[in-house]
């Protein structure tokens, strides 16, 4: 981490710019990130075509079960796992925990999910993102809060669904959101711009260019809920740039099989016959809980300011 | 003229808005349908384990050698891997799928992890005699050339000599992100090959 966010060389040139961390994310578009809680199963994410695999002691339908505080993972598991394959490792930090984000950074993860999965850390203040040279991801339910991650320099963001159920609903509220609220946007007039920044809580910059772009600055994968190839596949339609499986697919009864289904599903998503046999004989998905069914203080998605 | 570029997975719509702001059409390709009447093809960053997995599972790799036969082709990053014969020690030492087409050796993730990521300067000896402002390369987990063997070449260099990117008659490989860029040249240096390769 540099002490003021101001370019680092490495020799060839300058590292941890805004620009190399959106890059990494730009290559993962179209791709599958799966939760892997073991080197085995991450060869097997890998195999089955994952563009990343994100590293954590419990997927998030076990943290729901087994309640308590979930934290970062144990650093010397998450190694095992980044040598056990080629493809980009991830790791969860608690919301505002910026050490727990410090040794992740340290032990050479390549992306940091700042997550409302594990116990925040601070009911107030994310981490301040900028300074790390490691890119960070980060959840959000709408633009404002989209935005407010971004401003604090989040290189990716992913729509945060309600992580552990197999239940899609909230993914699709929340990609709806985000991509509703961007072309409500397109068509304001220029003069109302900092009255809706105002009342989103967006940095006002950060509201101009996502209204000229159409799109976020960065990256929007969907995450939460996602358990079948045709969810995979609804998302990217509904415009998403790629998907978070959590417990979806290790949580199943073939979780190769599903696995392979899946990244299939996002690469051929607006492919109705590729769908219909990529869906075929996978076996049982997770058990699901309908989000209908939970409180919500048991709803993860509210965690994050 | 009309260019594909391969839609597997990756940074695929980058190129596409490049190449149309150069006036000229592309398309994405996923199946094999999608490689006829094309000119050249393009293929993308990425990850090139799934890209290669994914070109497999859909019957891909003998028709894309058919098509690098007769047609340019360049590949940026996992591209560059995927179109590659050899891939050097000190890469994850996994099978993957190449297509194998050029005569170079290439190290995947050879700069590092993505802390190691960067952004340089290059100077690139085919743009105006070496002479142009240095192209903006974006290195993302990038691979490094061993060596261009046969009839590949090396076109650029970082400082310290590192190879990061060739030509073999109308391919080109390079490490770096061209398509992460407002600068064209690249770009325009592909179609230049596209054209000759119609002739």
């Amino acid at each position: 981490m540099s002490k003021n966010g101001t370019a680092e060389s490495n020799g060839h040139g300058e590292v941890g710019s805004f620009k190399v961390k959106v890059g990494l994310a730009q290559m993962l578009k179209g791709g599958v990130i799966m939760d892997v809680v073991t080197p085995e199963q991450a060869q097997i994410a890998e195999e089955a075509g994952a563009v990343a695999v994100m590293a954590l002691e419990r997927v998030p339908a076990d943290i729901r079960v087994q309640g308590g505080v979930a934290r970062m993972s144990d650093p010397g598991m998450i190694k095992e796992i980044i040598q056990s394959v080629s493809i980009p490792v991830m790791a969860k930090a608690r919301i505002g925990h910026f050490v727990e984000a410090q040794i992740l950074e340290a032990i050479g993860v390549d992306y940091i999910d700042e997550s409302e999965v594990l116990t925040p850390a601070d009911e107030e203040h994310h981490i301040y993102k900028h300074p790390f040279k490691v890119p960070f991801v980060c959840g959000c339910r709408n633009l404002g809060e989209a935005l407010r991650r971004i401003g604090e320099g989040a290189a990716m963001i992913r729509t945060k669904g309600e992580a552990g159920t197999g239940d899609v609903v909230e993914a699709v509220r929340h990609a709806r959101a985000v991509l509703g609220e961007i072309r409500h946007l397109q068509l304001m007039p220029d003069e109302e711009l900092m009255a809706y920044a105002k009342n989103i809580g967006a940095p006002y910059a950060l509201v101009r260019e996502t209204k000229e772009l159409g799109r976020l600055p960065v990256v929007n994968f969907a995450a939460g809920g996602i358990a079948t190839p045709a969810d995979a596949a609804l998302m990217m339609q509904i415009g998403v740039d790629g998907v978070f499986v959590g417990s979806g697919i290790f949580k199943s009864g073939d979780p190769a099989q599903r696995a392979k289904a899946i990244v299939q599903a996002t690469t051929h998503y607006n492919n109705p016959e590729i769908l219909a046999k990529v869906s075929e004989n996978l076996g049982e998905p997770m058990v699901g809980i309908n989000v209908s069914s939970l409180d919500e203080k048991e709803q993860l998605a509210v965690r994050g300011w | 003229m009309k260019i594909g570029v391969l839609a597997l997975q990756g940074a695929f719509i980058e190129h596409i808005k490049m190449l149309r702001g150069l006036g000229v059409e592309a398309v994405e390709v996923r199946l094999l349908q999608d490689l006829q009447d094309l000119d050249g093809l393009i293929i993308p960053g990425g990850e090139s384990t799934t890209i290669g997995k994914l070109a497999v599972m859909y019957d891909l790799m003998e028709p894309l050698r058919q098509f690098a036969a007769e047609k340019a082709m360049w590949g940026t990053c996992a591209g560059m891997i995927f179109m590659a014969k050899e891939i050097g020690n000190g890469s994850a030492g996994r099978d993957q799928p190449l297509l194998g087409i050029m005569d170079i050796e290439v190290e995947r993730n050879a700069f590092g992890r993505q802390v190691d990521s960067f952004e340089t300067g290059l100077n690139v000896a085919v743009f105006h005699n070496g002479n142009g402002s240095p192209f903006p390369a974006v290195f993302i987990r990038a691979p490094r050339l061993v060596a261009a063997k046969g009839k590949a070449r090396v076109i650029a260099t970082l400082d310290d000599g590192t190879a990061v990117a060739a030509q073999q008659g109308k391919w080109l490989v390079t490490s770096f992100h061209p398509e992460l860029t407002h600068d064209a040249r690249f770009h325009q240096y592909f179609l230049q090959l596209v054209a000759g390769s119609d002739r």
